[in-house]
């Protein structure tokens, strides 16, 4: 293990550049990998992220100070060169590549390897240390086909127009890429979004990402909305302004819907399984085509990926990061 | 197996009854030929296949994949088969996670009938491997007997009559004349034969039903009156060769209490109240609680049987031999059922007796003096009524016994569900005990107008002290009048209380915590 680059429960400290990966508490100088609260926090002295990254912060923290940094750009820090490398999470998402002393490290932050509409998709980088995240961890999560779960939904849709679909999805990505698929799909109606959703969308929209048409689910008549579709952040949907929807059929896009019990659990009728993280496949798949010395397991279900690694006798260790799961899930 | 599969999926995710009646019922219309009979076979519960233990499963994954990642994956998941049916890893030349039509359900069927104990694990891994996650599941749910979506015989058969714009009470008397795949019931359905004949089998008819009496009175020289008793109503239907016992939704209990088929061996159809003999009533009927300790079991020990032993007491006769009764005027089929009854089991079988009282006033005042535990109040009967399906106006009444009623403080309040997700509408009441502490007595999320639920629901939210995972803690202020039926001992709740039919009366806004009632009050109303 080199010894200029540590892990510590709150973050990665890249000890020659003086700087943190992802710090779950306030760092002087930060490297930030995407916009998620997880792994972006306020209150950083000086921010390193790609320009779509710093404008989430912008809009989740206000203003704070941040050099932009475009995917295959390189900044040089205390003798590491850092590079910035499309993760196929969200928009903007970067996993970051450092080089020093002949050594490079990439940490992954989350990432997904199928196709979204919204960011740019995943490059997979050689390397000898190889950071990743295991959120779905276990061989039980694979995902379905993106646009068979997309189709599910659309025939619930059209097959009940006295009603609507109230879809869950992250406020930040899910959200968005959902948005885009469902347009893939031919859908074109208005959607309907509540007011803490309209300014991350019209913020993708300024980096060039058509939602199409748009329209606030708050101060509608109910009639209206038959027929439908209406996204809303997770934690909203049993919230009291969906109330007023016409008989929403209640429906979720993560990765956790795959397992009954867990959509069950969360009152969800329609349980779409679109996750922007990589399943089992995605994640031993990458670790064998990026092919690290080692490889270094984050936060989710790491054990399994460790046995899994061990099995396969790649080195690999787990890290206890503080404070780092889906946000939104609670 | 796709159709199959998502109906399944779909009846596991939908909450409100409707919702899965539409489904059930398009699957039906829309499936193909025999694969919807088997279907609504498997959807019965009248599909036995029992070819594949649970211990095979868990065999047959650990030798396709790592044990430990199995072990993860189902301390995680939970469930065996779906942890199975997540994990499977199918071969490499396969796409991931795709049904690919080969296999019917009719096939399957067939393949999982005819197949060995020993060759079962080897044809189900190959079945698996042409499934997608839904479809192994329902595979494995299959072969191990049991599909568990929550949707009972009645409302499976309930969505195939909907399926077809038929009477579903048609459907259920001709079912005992039918074998999966049901061939002749399809052709009937649409329309390429006559109604499968039901003659010589048990089946269910359905119940004649009561209005709660609302008049102030009515004359007894028009009405008889007999107890109502708190246990569950029961249809006995024999054919002097094989007994089936049907609950008031149709579903067919005859496995729960097989002494009470076995001793049944007239050719007649019953209609009466099922209930368990206490050792406290002195051989009598004993409360619901006791009966709780019976329902909702598929298997029935001999130690349960000798506990709790069940005996029905006789309301009405439909049917005698060959001849139906149900024409004829109550106080004409009463006699044939007096006339019935020596030639019954004692022991299993009496007559619900008839309250002989002057004029009402006299009745009211029998009514209020009872004190049997299984007695939760009192039928009047025109005694001209035939037996008809269903609640017919002016025919029968049920007059039941005022209900008991507590003042107890909400504790704690949990999100109801389908239209009522968004409101905190299911509380948890207590009362006090001599150390001045509020102990849980009971539960209830009804008997409040939508205007009160409102304020229950605001009054939840302004007054939380804790929040435990969908479930609130209030504030200890507010006192609740609450309404039940009776009450009894419980080993399940700490305060050693359990409330039959509790509901919400009344908010006591005006009244002071403090001064509600107390645990030793309640046991006083114990029955």
């Amino acid at each position: 293990m080199p010894h200029w680059i540590e892990p510590h429960p709150t973050g990665i400290y890249v000890r020659p550049a003086d700087a943190w990966i992802d710090p779950s508490q306030p760092a002087e100088r930060a490297l930030v990998t995407h916009g998620h609260a997880d792994h972006a926090r306020g209150g950083h002295g000086h921010v390193w992220a790609t320009e779509e990254t710093l404008a989430i912060m912008a809009l989740r923290y206000g203003t704070a100070s941040g050099t932009p940094v475009g995917y295959g750009e390189q900044v040089r820090m205390g003798g590491v060169d850092i590079s910035y490398i499309p993760a196929g999470h969200v928009l903007g998402s970067a996993q970051i590549l450092l080089e020093h002393a002949g050594e490079r490290v990439v940490v992954t932050g989350d990432y997904k390897r199928r196709p979204d509409p919204t960011c740019k998709p995943f490059e997979p980088v050689p390397c000898d240390i190889f950071v990743t995240e295991a959120t779905f961890g276990l061989p039980v999560f694979r995902h379905p086909d993106t646009g068979s779960e997309i189709d599910r939904l659309l025939a619930a849709l059209h097959a009940h127009p006295d009603r609507c679909v109230l879809v869950g999805a992250y406020a930040l990505g899910k959200a968005q890429r959902l948005i885009c698929e469902v347009r893939a799909r031919g859908h074109h109606d208005p959607i309907y979004i509540p007011g803490a959703m309209e300014r991350m969308c019209a913020l993708y929209q300024d980096f060039g990402i058509d939602l199409g048409e748009l329209r606030p689910a708050t101060g509608v008549p109910a009639k209206e909305m038959r027929g439908h579709l209406i996204v809303s952040p997770p934690s909203a949907l049993n919230d009291r302004w969906s109330r007023r929807l016409p008989d929403p059929i209640t429906a979720m896009a993560s990765g956790w819907m795959r397992v009954r019990q867990r959509a069950r659990q969360k009152n969800v009728e329609l349980p779409l399984v679109i996750s922007d993280h990589a399943d089992w496949d995605e994640l031993t798949d990458t670790i064998r085509e990026v092919a690290p010395t080692e490889t270094w397991i984050t936060h989710g279900r790491e054990e399994a990926l460790l046995h899994w690694c061990m099995i396969h006798q790649m080195r690999a260790r787990a890290l206890e990061l503080v404070g780092r799961e889906d946000e939104d899930e609670g | 197996m796709r159709q199959f599969s998502q109906l399944l999926d779909g009846l596991v995710y939908t909450r409100s009854r409707n919702g899965k009646l539409d489904l059930i019922a398009r699957y039906m219309r829309e499936a193909p030929d025999p694969d919807r009979g088997w279907a609504l076979a498997a959807l019965t519960g009248n599909l036995d296949i029992k070819a594949v233990k649970a211990s095979a499963i868990g065999e047959m994954i650990r030798a396709r994949t790592d044990p430990v990642l199995y072990e993860m994956s189902r301390d995680y998941v939970g469930d065996l088969a779906e942890t199975v049916a997540l994990l499977w890893p199918k071969s490499e030349d396969q796409p991931a996670e795709i049904d690919d039509g080969s296999l019917t359900l009719s096939a399957i069927i067939d393949r999982l009938h005819s197949v060995s104990r020993a060759a079962a694990p080897t044809v189900l891994a190959q079945m698996m491997d042409h499934l997608d996650a839904s479809g192994r599941f329902a595979l494995l749910k299959l072969a191990t007997g049991g599909l568990r979506v929550g949707i009972s015989a009645r409302l499976a058969k309930t969505g195939f009559a909907q399926a077809f714009d038929l009477d579903v009470d048609d459907v259920e008397e001709c079912w005992h004349a039918l074998t999966p795949p049901y061939t002749a019931l399809f052709d009937w359905a649409e329309g390429r034969s006559d109604r499968p004949d039901p003659a010589g089998t048990p089946f269910f008819r359905p119940f004649m039903l009561a209005h709660p009496l609302e008049a102030d009175s009515v004359d007894l020289a028009d009405y008889a009156a007999e107890w109502k008793w708190d246990g569950i109503r029961i249809q006995i239907v024999g054919t002097g060769k094989e007994t089936r016992l049907y609950s008031r939704a149709g579903d067919d209990i005859t496995g729960s209490f097989p002494e009470i088929a076995q001793a049944f061996a007239a050719h007649a159809v019953l209609d009466g109240e099922l209930l368990v003999k206490g050792e406290f009533q002195g051989g009598e009927a004993a409360s619901f609680n006791a009966l709780q300790q019976r329902l909702g079991r598929k298997a029935v020990t001999a130690k349960m049987m000798a506990d709790y032993p069940a005996f029905v007491r006789l309301y009405d006769i439909l049917l005698h031999a060959d001849e139906d009764l149900r024409a004829l005027p109550w106080a004409d089929r009463r006699p044939r059922l007096e006339a019935l009854l020596p030639s019954l089991d004692q022991d299993r079988f009496d007559i619900s007796a008839l309250i002989e009282a002057s004029d009402f006033e006299a009745l009211a005042e029998i009514r209020a003096g009872a004190r049997d535990a299984a007695i939760e109040g009192v039928m009047l009967k025109r005694r001209d009524s035939p037996y008809v399906a269903g609640r017919k106006a002016a025919l029968w009444y049920k007059w039941k016994r005022d209900p008991l009623t507590a003042d107890c403080v909400m504790m704690y309040a949990q999100r109801g569900h389908g239209k009522r997700s968004s409101f905190y509408s299911d509380y948890t009441f207590g009362c006090w005990t001599e150390d001045g502490e509020l102990l849980p007595v009971g539960k209830a999320y009804s008997g409040f107008t939508d205007e009160e639920l409102k304020w229950l629901d605001r009054f939840v939210r302004n007054n939380t002290l804790n929040r435990f995972g969908p479930v609130r803690e209030v504030e200890k202020s507010l006192v609740l009048e609450v309404a039940f039926d009776s009450i009894h001992d419980s080993k399940r709740h700490k305060s050693g209380l359990a409330m039959r039919f509790p509901r919400i009366a009344r908010i006591r806004r005006d009244k002071p915590a403090a001064e509600a009632d107390t645990v030793e009050g309640l046991r006083k109303l114990v029955s």
